[in-house]
């Protein structure tokens, strides 16, 4: 049996409709602001406690872009690495196939149910769905994602999916809801966090106890020993690593990393910027399969998805060192405000305003819109563990939107025309480089304005209407800086150049 | 073309910019972060991962090789315990001064006999004292991973100073990436519910961590 009603991501209006929408909501941004204003504090402490973070994240860095430089033959390693561990190697190049895969395995166990960790790739590629759709249904085992999942929602944050809910709205969905996909939440829940953590725990247990198939991402996938890592909080993790008899894992190509060692960069940067803890209560590894310790049977489906459209662009490529920890989430003041539903992807906040227009293209309105979804403030590059330089991404890919130019679709190389939205801005860009190349004709402008500025309207007609919506335009002054240097000091002054 | 080849064509397109015969060495990697943070003596070590692990709500014991027998019994008989699942290769002694019924770890346990058991006690391979974190690889003293998952109360018993490490660095180099791994900082929680911690959600909510001075 499938649940019922799935949230998707598909058809969603872009970012300034849906942001008009959730910045009124009063509720949400109570919440949010809540939640991303305390962790933020953690973090810095957990952060502080090392002296040596900078070079941390430096060697972060570096380790994800050697990975990156060499993709091919980490992923070749990985490959054999894992399959002489006794595990099986899938590839997807799409969510489509991904999906297939996945579906087909479980299916060949004969299941018609499967357990859930928390995965931002399944996320990404929609796999309840489709599985669903094949009569599986998964269930999800992260708090945060059951909380999303029996609430008919998406998730909002990387991290905690259903930040945007509060305790009381969460009680409510816990006793309204659980009933209908297993054990009822016990009657009288109040809406101490305690409380729901415990009713989770009851629901859960008895599908932990009878599962056989479960469904993970990884944090990291260790090329030279085939090692895959999972990170993580709650226990729900080990639950479906070690308990049902066959496990399949989807993850990213980017997750890779060369060498066992190198996680001792990872394990430090990660659990501090994400939760704010020197360690995460529980970590994962695991090689392939072992004798009679977790399941017999080990898949790794490795997923492009627009991965390598993503590495073909060399000041974009930078945004696959993620490791997904949300601190860019925690700190924007953007997705403090608009929340994570607006962004209409998986990946909110400032890592999905540049990671979903490069893995999706540019082609819609939704996606055309991520790279304006800030205000270039830099607070996200500061706060991000592996250096990436969000802000320098977001202006590139602002770029790409309004001139159009070569990218690479689906593995080929392509062509985009410049987006239609955007002719007004081009055309003004043109103006005013025209404008500048003539100084005569500057002048005469600016006084011309100077003159008229009693007779200025206060918004602007045509396609600025919109901007002057939601912003005062600045008054032109009397005197332009020029005309008022050449009366006070032009005279005196002969000797400045 | 199969999905694999397909895949290692776009990547090779897609890096068309790296110099053919680059080898991945000369993506330079600067290993400039510390070793460990501060010189500590071994006593100041465990001290630390007492502290830590206290931070995170796990209750910290501390005794030496002849008092841990009575130690275990205790933390036993506190939890009430009727049942203690031990893993092939815990030393004997351990469980020698607790009437707790013994359920050997093996294969044929299900999940559902786990989760009728009160108790699991276990060796580690190594603990971090800079996290507060304890690292199981299950080995003959340790079992299973699924052994300290599913009971509800986890005692873990760690060779002081043997067994500690200051930090995360020291830790790997003493781990053996082929054995699975599961890595412990306090009981199981979640941030799940507005980005406040609460503990106890699905593995052991009560962690009895035994650091035992040999000697």
């Amino acid at each position: 049996m499938s649940g019922p009603g799935h949230a998707t991501y598909l058809g969603m209006p872009a970012f300034p409709e849906a942001a008009d929408t959730s910045t009124r909501d009063t509720r949400l941004r109570a919440n949010l602001r809540h939640a991303t204003h305390t962790i933020r504090t953690k973090r810095a402490t957990a952060v502080a406690e090392l002296d040596d973070w900078g070079r941390l994240r430096a060697a972060g860095a570096a380790i994800k872009d050697r990975t990156l430089r060499h993709l091919d033959h980490y992923l070749e390693r990985l490959e054999s690495a894992v399959t002489a561990a006794g595990g099986q190697v899938h590839w997807a190049a799409d969510a489509d196939e991904a999906n297939r895969i996945v579906t087909e395995l479980v299916r060949a166990t004969g299941e018609h149910e499967v357990v859930k960790v928390k995965s931002m790739a399944t996320q990404e590629i929609g796999l309840n769905d489709a599985l669903a759709e094949a009569g599986i249904t998964a269930y999800e085992t992260d708090l945060a994602e059951l909380i999303v999942q029996l609430g008919d929602d998406l998730p909002s944050h990387i991290l905690v999916p259903a930040i945007h809910r509060n305790r009381s709205e969460i009680r409510d969905i816990f006793a309204e809801r659980m009933a209908r996909w297993g054990r009822p939440a016990p009657d009288g829940l109040t809406d101490a966090p305690a409380d729901l953590a415990e009713a989770a725990r009851l629901h859960l247990r008895e599908k932990f106890l009878n599962a056989k198939v479960a469904v993970s991402g990884a944090n990291f996938m260790v090329a030279e020993t085939g090692t895959l890592v999972v990170v993580e909080s709650e226990g729900n993790g080990r639950m479906c690593l070690t308990l049902p008899d066959t496990l399949i894992s989807v993850v990213g190509i980017e997750k890779v990393v060369p060498t066992f060692q190198d996680l001792e960069v990872f394990l430090q940067l990660l659990p501090r910027s994400s939760t704010a803890e020197r360690m995460n209560p529980y970590t994962s590894m695991w090689t392939g399969t072992s004798d009679d310790d977790g399941p017999r049977t080990f898949h790794l489906v490795l997923l492009d998805n627009g991965r390598t459209d993503t590495l073909a662009d060399t000041v974009g490529r930078q945004a696959l060192r993620c490791i997904r920890c949300s601190a860019c989430l925690n700190v924007c003041p953007v997705y403090e405000r608009a929340g994570g539903h607006a962004y209409g992807s998986a990946y909110p906040g400032p890592i999905g305003a540049i990671l979903t227009p490069q893995l999706r293209g540019t082609q819609s309105a939704l996606d055309a819109s991520l790279p304006y979804a800030s205000s270039l403030c830099g607070a996200c590059y500061e706060v991000c563990p592996v250096a990436i330089d969000i802000p320098e991404i977001l202006v590139h890919l602002r770029e790409r939107v309004v001139e159009g130019g070569p990218v690479s679709v689906r593995g080929t190389r392509a062509v985009i025309k410049p987006a239609k939205g955007h002719a007004a801005e081009r055309a003004a860009m043109r103006a005013a480089r025209w404008a500048l190349d003539h100084p005569s004709v500057l002048r005469t402008g600016q006084r011309l304005a100077s003159r008229t500025r009693r007779l200025h309207p206060r918004r602007l007609p045509g396609p600025g209407r919109a901007w002057s919506d939601t912003r005062e335009l600045p008054a032109v002054p009397a005197e332009s800086f020029r005309d008022w240097w050449q009366r006070t000091r032009a005279t005196n002054d002969r000797s400045t150049p | 073309m199969s999905s694999r080849d397909l895949v290692m064509a776009r990547v090779r397109r897609a890096l068309a910019d790296v110099p053919r015969g680059e080898s991945p060495s000369e993506v330079v990697v600067e290993r400039t972060y510390l070793r460990r943070h501060g010189d500590r003596t071994p006593a100041q070590t465990a001290d630390l991962l007492a502290e830590n692990l206290t931070d995170y709500r796990a209750a910290v014991h501390r005794t030496d090789t002849a008092g841990l027998p009575a130690l275990i019994a205790r933390l036993l008989t506190a939890r009430n315990a009727t049942t203690v699942v031990v893993p092939p290769g815990l030393p004997t002694d351990w469980l020698s001064a607790t009437e707790v019924r013994r359920i050997p770890d093996s294969a044929d346990l299900t999940p559902h006999d786990l989760d009728a058991v009160s108790s699991v006690v276990t060796g580690c391979a190594v603990a971090i004292a800079e996290t507060g974190t304890v690292v199981l690889d299950a080995s003959p003293d340790q079992g299973r991973r699924r052994i300290t998952l599913v009971p509800d109360h986890h005692v873990l018993v760690i060779r002081v100073p043997s067994q500690v490490v200051d930090s995360v660095p020291e830790a790997l180099e003493r781990l053996d990436p082929s054995r699975p791994q599961t890595w412990i900082s306090g009981p199981s929680a979640t941030s799940d519910i507005e980005l406040t911690r609460v503990e106890g959600v699905h593995g052991p909510r009560a962690l009895d961590v035994v650091l035992v001075t040999e000697g």
